[in-house]
């Protein structure tokens, strides 16, 4: 139903009849960032070393299948409709992230 | 139809995520810089955003949708393992690099490769996901 959700079951081939409205709605939230990004430029994705970007990547994309949601999915589409399995998924990503950054300012000073 | 309304929906989120700050990882981090420079503007991204979902909840029982078929309402109730693990696993990633799927995906936009490389990595822990639950479910379900 999210993000991770709309992508997730084309990348698993489970998305069925609905595979073209998904790769549409996935080119459109590409294409409009980018024709925005023309008129305002904002300050955008952070240089990252390589290493943890890697490594990033991998534990977003396990984690959000195998937990079935994203920030998208389990925090906006499951908390507006007081699902106990989204609100308990978002405390503990939430609490995962704070504690991620809390240890990266301790290790590396500034982000 | 419902391909437009896709491509309307899709261009939306992504107009949403590139105008909150959602797509500026650093920003991400200060609000998940909780014991240090706290920003705490994204929370109401995430209300912002929750507020009409809600009232869209309300108003789905008893309706269909305009484009056909009919509304995808979630009917997993269980809080098990996969739930947990899994979202421990996306808030360490989240909090490393300050990227969730949906700004990911946006992120293809701005042509830097750091967003590239997070995408292509996210969607290789998307495709090992299934075969990890495979593997230990077998090593639970094994006599």
């Amino acid at each position: 139903m999210g993000a991770s959700g709309i992508i997730g079951s084309l990348v698993d081939q489970n998305s069925g009849a609905a595979t073209s409205e998904r790769v549409a709605f996935l080119f459109a939230l590409v294409l409009v960032p980018a024709l925005l990004q023309i008129g305002s430029p904002v300050d955008i994705v952070t240089i990252q070393p390589p290493l943890p970007l890697i490594c990033a990547g991998i534990c977003v994309g396990i984690g959000t299948r195998i937990a079935n949601g994203c920030t998208s999915g389990h925090g906006v589409c499951d908390i507006s409709r007081f699902s106990v399995r989204g609100i308990v998924a978002t405390v503990i990503y939430i609490v995962a992230g704070v504690l991620i950054v809390f240890a990266l300012r301790l290790i590396v000073g500034e982000l | 139809m419902r391909i437009l309304l896709a491509l309307l929906s899709g261009g939306l989120f992504g107009a949403g995520l590139h105008i909150s700050g959602m797509t500026d990882t650093g920003k991400v981090q200060e609000f998940l810089d909780l014991f240090g420079a706290w920003n705490a503007t994204l929370a109401f991204v995430m209300g912002g955003a929750i507020v009409p979902m809600a009232i869209a909840w309300r108003m789905i029982p008893g309706r269909s949708p305009l484009a056909g078929g009919t509304f995808a309402v979630p009917q997993e109730h269980r809080l098990d393992n996969k739930l947990i693990l899994g979202s421990l696993l996306f808030g360490i990633g989240w909090g490393l690099i300050g990227l969730c799927p949906g700004p990911a995906i946006a992120s293809l936009s701005y042509g830097g490769w750091t967003g590239a490389v997070f995408f292509i990595t996210m969607l290789v822990g998307m495709l090992i996901a299934p075969f990890m639950v495979r593997r230990v479910d077998e090593m639970y379900t094994r006599p």
